[in-house]
């Protein structure tokens, strides 16, 4: 299985990750790869299988709605890139 | 003092011939004096340890000691530490400090045990020789002497190099497709990945959240066991931690072994495996027998289908969770983002290594519109039948054996340039994460002067019995007291 220019162009717009041009050709080439290998997957007969999401067959659990965590603001904004005034900063999204 | 272990280093504190000041001092002496051959910490936190540990001495005085009291040991630098740098070894953790504990680590904590540091690993735990550290590669203490830097093993390669140097007795480690087991054999020590479930994962980086699990590493079964006696347990923290009794995993340790049914993968016996490492291994199985133990063959027919069911599931995991590494609430930010889409693409860009970036983004690719039934759809489903091949044997068997890893620790540099060959490590210990299942790796011998690990494989929550398999096998053989020159 080959990846293409334009599909690594698309999934790194996806995935949010910058890929400068002259990195394109290195990845064509590890990204391909990594897929010829994952393609033995199609060799398997999987028509009667359930997919398998979790190896005990765990449900996600439920709690009571009850409040448990308390506020920590201050904690957690003070290791941020940039705040103000309680707010993470960004820069503009509406001109 | 530095060889000994933490069952001993426990006794000796009870009886109070050495003080937890004490010994905190001599392994902080020894990582400075050493670490500098090995890479394998990335923060040493002097004065806390040395603070709690006159904590502990005051602990023990009082009469308010567990086993732990005043050990010293490490984290891998996965675990959040509360006011201490947590880096997962890339540059986008480089400053950040967590304001929490994770529960491994608050658990470590409430035991009284003395962290010295965090260790080295492959950048959120991505690797399987340590060389995709920001903080740069680890080198195995092991075939240092002949003039080659050696790998690790990885991810949890700092983990077991500090171990395998006595800088520390023990040291915590995570794995997902053989991070735990692969450096442990690679570097001559003892580790345990346990049941999936068994150890929360609250608080340890997430790589992909449905196969990592928090495990340990030390020289001695014994030792694993003292640590998973505080590591394991039900949190509510963690949504995929299972809700099941804790034995004492010391408790079992003695029980003979006589009519262990042992099962050996055929598949795991292959040509990828050299006649050297083999026959490692098979001397290692010939000692169970002659501790009372049977051998038969068994199949695991879809485990040659784990490399690549886990190189979609991993991947795929790991874009979604490494989506939260945007730029904005904490971690590295880029210079001078132009707007939102800049700051993320970049600050994403120059914060992730090769590695991470390469995974994301497989991951991405798998699981976007017109692949997801393709690639994870049919992973998931291939997972299911690597899982129905270990519950058949261990309807047969009680524990399967297998070398831990295909060859002996590489030199640096040996598989970096293909990313798929670095894969094929892991040939031997990822289908284990697949299925959910326990495995430890125990030293068992060497080729060319090289440590050679035994993969012991157990059922669902077995944790107890495997570490019962590697003591008494400790108990004939000194492969794990051996120290690298």
């Amino acid at each position: 299985m080959t990846i293409s220019r334009e599909d690594i162009e698309k999934v790194a717009v996806l995935a949010r990750i910058r890929v400068d041009d002259e990195q394109v050709s290195a990845l064509e080439k590890d990204l391909g790869n990594i897929l010829d290998l994952v393609d033995q997957l199609g060799a398997a007969d999987t028509d009667s299988v359930e997919p398998m999401a979790h190896p005990l067959n765990a449900v996600q659990r439920l709690r009571a709605d009850e409040v448990t965590e308390t506020n920590q603001r201050e904690a957690f904004q003070a290791i941020a890139p940039a705040t103000e005034n309680g707010l993470y900063l960004v820069p503009r999204v509406i001109e | 003092m530095h060889n000994k272990s933490v069952a001993e280093l426990s006794r000796e504190l009870e009886s109070g011939q050495v003080s937890s000041v004490e010994l905190t001092q001599e392994f902080l002496d020894r990582i400075k004096r050493e670490d500098s051959k090995y890479n394998s910490f990335i923060t040493v936190t002097e004065e806390q340890a040395l603070a709690d540990a006159r904590v502990a001495d005051e602990q023990r005085a009082a009469g308010n000691a567990t086993p732990w009291t005043g050990v010293p040991f490490a984290h891998k630098d996965i675990f959040c530490t509360n006011g201490v740098r947590t880096t997962c070894g890339s540059k986008m953790l480089e400053n950040f400090v967590p304001p929490y504990d994770a529960t491994v680590t608050a658990n470590f904590r409430q035991a009284g045990a003395v962290c010295l540091g965090k260790t080295n690993m492959d950048e959120f735990a991505m690797g399987s020789s340590n060389e995709n550290s920001f903080f740069g590669a680890v080198t195995n203490p092991w075939g240092l002497n002949e003039g080659n830097k050696r790998v690790p093993g990885g991810s949890s390669g700092g983990s077991a190099a500090a171990v395998a140097a006595r800088l520390v007795p023990a040291a915590t480690a995570t794995d997902t497709g053989g991070s735990i087991r692969q450096p442990a054999a690679l570097c001559g020590v003892t580790g345990l990945k346990p049941t999936y479930g068994r150890v929360s994962r609250y608080g340890m980086i997430a790589f992909a959240s449905s196969l990592d699990q928090g495990g340990t590493i030390a020289r001695s079964a014994e030792d694993n066991a003292l640590m998973l006696n505080v590591m394991a347990g039900f949190d509510p923290k963690d949504s995929t931690s299972i809700d099941r009794e804790v034995p004492d995993y010391t408790a079992t340790l003695n029980e003979p072994l006589k009519g262990l049914k042992i099962g050996l993968p055929k598949e795991y016996f292959s040509d990828q495996l050299s006649p050297a490492m083999e026959q490692q291994v098979r001397n290692a199985v010939a000692e169970y027998e002659k501790l009372g133990a049977t051998v038969k063959e068994v199949s695991l027919p879809n485990a040659k289908l784990a490399i690549a069911a886990y190189y979609v599931i991993a991947p795929a995991e790991a874009s979604a969770n490494l989506s939260r590494f945007d730029g904005v609430r904490y971690g590295y930010r880029c210079e001078d983002p132009k707007d939102l889409m800049d700051l993320y693409t970049r600050s994403r860009a120059e914060g992730f290594g090769a590695e991470v970036k390469r995974r994301i983004l497989v991951g991405t690719y798998a699981l976007s519109a017109g692949y997801f039934d393709a690639y994870y759809l049919k992973a998931q489903k291939v997972r299911r039948l690597i899982q129905q091949d270990f519950i058949n044997a261990f309807k047969e068997v009680d524990v399967l054996m297998s070398p831990t890893t295909p060859s002996p620790a590489f030199i640096q540099g040996e598989k970096t340039s293909d990313p798929v060959t670095m894969y094929l490590e892991d040939v031997f210990t990822i289908a284990i994460n697949l299925a959910g299942v326990p495995a430890m790796s125990v030293p068992a011998g060497f080729v060319d002067g090289l440590p050679v690990g035994l993969q012991i494989i157990g059922d669902y929550f077995s944790e107890a019995r495997l570490l019962n398999a590697a003591h008494q096998f400790q108990q004939v053989t000194d492969w794990h007291q051996r120290e690298p020159q």
